[in-house]
């Protein structure tokens, strides 16, 4: 039940307690206090044993789990965004990029990819919630847009792992359609009859999931994310009164019929191997 | 008198000494056609010095000004009342913030479907301000699914400060309502045209943007946020929201240069309320020479066009 109350006490929190413990050594989980060496809480896949609360992780820790041997060919690595706007608030939009990319040591909130799961072909994009708040600007929808031209191409699935605060305010209208580009995108997956998995974590809010998040074939949450279209603060606002315990959590949205299934991280790849077994597009290849 | 805006005060005035002018003239006094017809002139003038520079934070005031029309007055003169609304989601309910139906343009039948604000503070509750819940993404989407099944070309009228953010709208997903259409609008088989007539908002804008052509209203506004919301987040509080307007290049002319939109329709000197007859000419203009372009395409070649123009938005380096 620890989730729920995570949520109530808002999402910021977490990130807060973890800086806390000394960088490189240990681990202490946000909801349960308990504390691992950092190398413990990375076999267990970022799981704390004893909640099993799923700490956010990014897309090098999701194609490391993901592909056979943490082997893949990564899309697109150098591309970065524009300043189509010369938007400007209390920072230079090109300067938050590149303190953004400083401090994360990535080029934007997503990193696509190829390799293989469980000897099965397919493409992989994966956000970065710690890039600007995992948000989509020109290079997300780009980068996802490539990739599924490139699955389209090798007639793989595709798989996209959300984990984001919705569209980049500082990409205004270009951020904006990246959700049409990207769901019409999808279009042409869905054309080819190749299956697209979406995996909602936590957060994935806003204009993501106004898009390709809720686009998969099959859309699978990690146990315990936000997932919601309006943030809850701002449903909060609006609704004036407290949230319902649960709210906006991938068991409410499992419940209300918008996911298929909650997997935990150390079943997601099985699960995902499983339901391409089903969908049987692509005969497995030998290793 | 036109209700004004901040900036229009100079023209006050001028529109009150109209107003006296024939006040005399009624009374049969003095012949004032004279005075009157000079300060109309000036009148005009006025509005014209105004509305030639006007400023993005102000055009985003005259999308939202109270007298502007909303979609079902431009329905009622674009279909001469041959309009037949046609209600529900099939699911949960009937959402009276988005509105559609067929009616016939010059003959020319049309799936036509919009966002709706109400007229006074009785309707705007009733219209939930022109924003949506799911029910209405998915109103709309079967509507266009009709359309199709019958080969008839969808117009879409969007006028939203958002998707509605409430509970019901988060338990009956109005993220996945949304990217629906974006992905169904996509891939329909007939023309699609989607014209911004005052406000658009965000993804609830949008969900109902996807089409061969998008067209907006000179004086309408499109983008993520909008100017007060983005101010918040951005500088904490709404102070900025003018700073904002400008920062998210959101007005017709900044969307067309950006190629985000496809074309703009210009609106009578002082926007589409003072003239409301001449912005729906307009309106139906731009409709039905783009229907006529749209047509001659396969259903095929304007998919793969209508995919392709959207992919190619964005800007990378
Ligand atoms: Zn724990």
């Amino acid at each position: 039940m620890g989730w729920f109350k995570r949520i109530k006490e808002g999402i910021t929190t977490s990130t807060k307690d973890k800086k806390e413990t000394p960088e490189g050594l240990w681990y202490k989980c946000p909801e349960c206090n308990t504390v691992v060496s950092t190398d413990e809480h990375k076999k267990n896949l970022w799981v704390c044993g004893e909640c099993n609360y799923h700490s956010r992780v990014g897309s090098a820790e999701y194609f490391e789990i993901l592909f056979d041997g943490g082997k893949f060919t990564e899309f697109n690595k150098a591309m970065s965004s524009g300043d189509p706007l010369k938007f400007e608030d209390t920072k230079k939009y090109p300067d938050r990029i590149k303190s953004s990319q400083k401090k994360t040591g990535l080029k934007d909130a997503i990193k696509t990819g190829q390799g293989k799961l469980n000897g099965r072909n397919l493409v992989i994009c994966a956000m970065d919630f710690k890039f600007i708040g995992g948000s989509m600007g020109s290079v997300v929808g780009e980068k996802i847009s490539r990739a599924i031209d490139v699955a389209v191409k090798e007639k793989c699935p595709l798989i996209i792992i959300s984990k984001s605060g919705g569209a980049r305010m500082m990409e205004a209208g270009f951020s904006l359609m990246q959700m049409a580009k990207t769901s019409a995108k999808l279009t042409l997956l869905a054309e080819a009859k190749l299956p697209y998995v979406s995996i909602l974590t936590d957060p994935t809010t806003g204009g993501v999931t106004a898009s390709f998040a809720m686009l998969g074939d099959i859309n699978i949450a990690e146990p315990g994310a936000l997932i919601g279209f309006a943030g809850p603060r701002v449903v909060k606002e609006t609704i004036g009164k407290d949230l319902p315990e649960g709210f906006q959590t991938s068991e409410f949205v499992l419940e209300h019929g918008f996911l298929d299934f909650i997997v935990h991280r150390h079943q997601l790849k099985e699960k995902l191997a499983e339901s391409f077994d089903f969908f049987a597009i692509t005969s497995k290849t030998k290793k | 008198m036109p209700v004004l805006l901040e900036f229009e005060e100079p023209i006050g005035e001028l529109l009150e000494q109209l107003e006296k002018a024939k006040e005399i003239s009624e009374k049969g006094d003095v012949d004032t056609t004279k005075t009157v017809r000079d300060i109309e002139q000036k009148i005009k003038q006025k509005r014209e010095e105004i509305y030639k520079n006007l400023t993005p934070w102000q055009r985003v005031q005259v999308s939202r000004h109270p007298e502007r029309p909303y979609t079902l007055s431009y329905i009622k003169y674009l279909t001469n009342e041959t309009f037949v609304e046609l209600h529900g989601d099939r699911t949960v309910g009937d959402d009276k913030a988005m509105v559609g139906g067929f009616g016939k343009i010059d003959g020319q039948s049309f799936m036509i479907i919009g966002q709706q604000k109400g007229i006074n503070t009785k309707m705007r509750q009733y219209r939930n301000f022109g924003m949506p819940n799911p029910e209405g993404y998915r109103k709309a989407l079967r509507l266009m699914k009709m359309a199709e099944k019958f080969n008839k070309p969808v117009i879409t009228l969007i006028d939203t400060p958002g998707a509605f953010p409430g509970l019901e709208a988060e338990e009956r997903g109005q993220g996945e309502a949304i990217a629906r259409n974006l992905f169904e609008m996509a891939k329909l088989k007939v023309p699609i045209i989607c014209i911004v007539i005052g406000e658009g908002a965000s993804g609830g804008a949008l969900g109902i943007g996807v089409g061969d052509k998008v067209l907006m209203l000179e004086n309408s506004w499109y983008s993520v946020i909008s100017p007060e919301n983005c101010s918040t987040i951005l500088w904490r509080n709404w102070d900025h929201k003018i700073e904002a307007a400008d920062a998210l290049k959101l007005t017709s002319s900044d969307m067309l240069k950006n190629k985000l939109i496809d074309g703009i329709i210009k609106e009578p000197v002082g926007g589409a309320h003072i003239d409301p007859e001449a912005t729906f000419e307009n309106v139906k203009e731009a409709i039905l020479t783009n229907v006529e372009k749209l047509k001659k395409l396969t259903p095929a070649k304007r998919v793969e066009k209508r995919i392709e123009k959207f992919a190619a938005m964005g800007s990378i380096s």
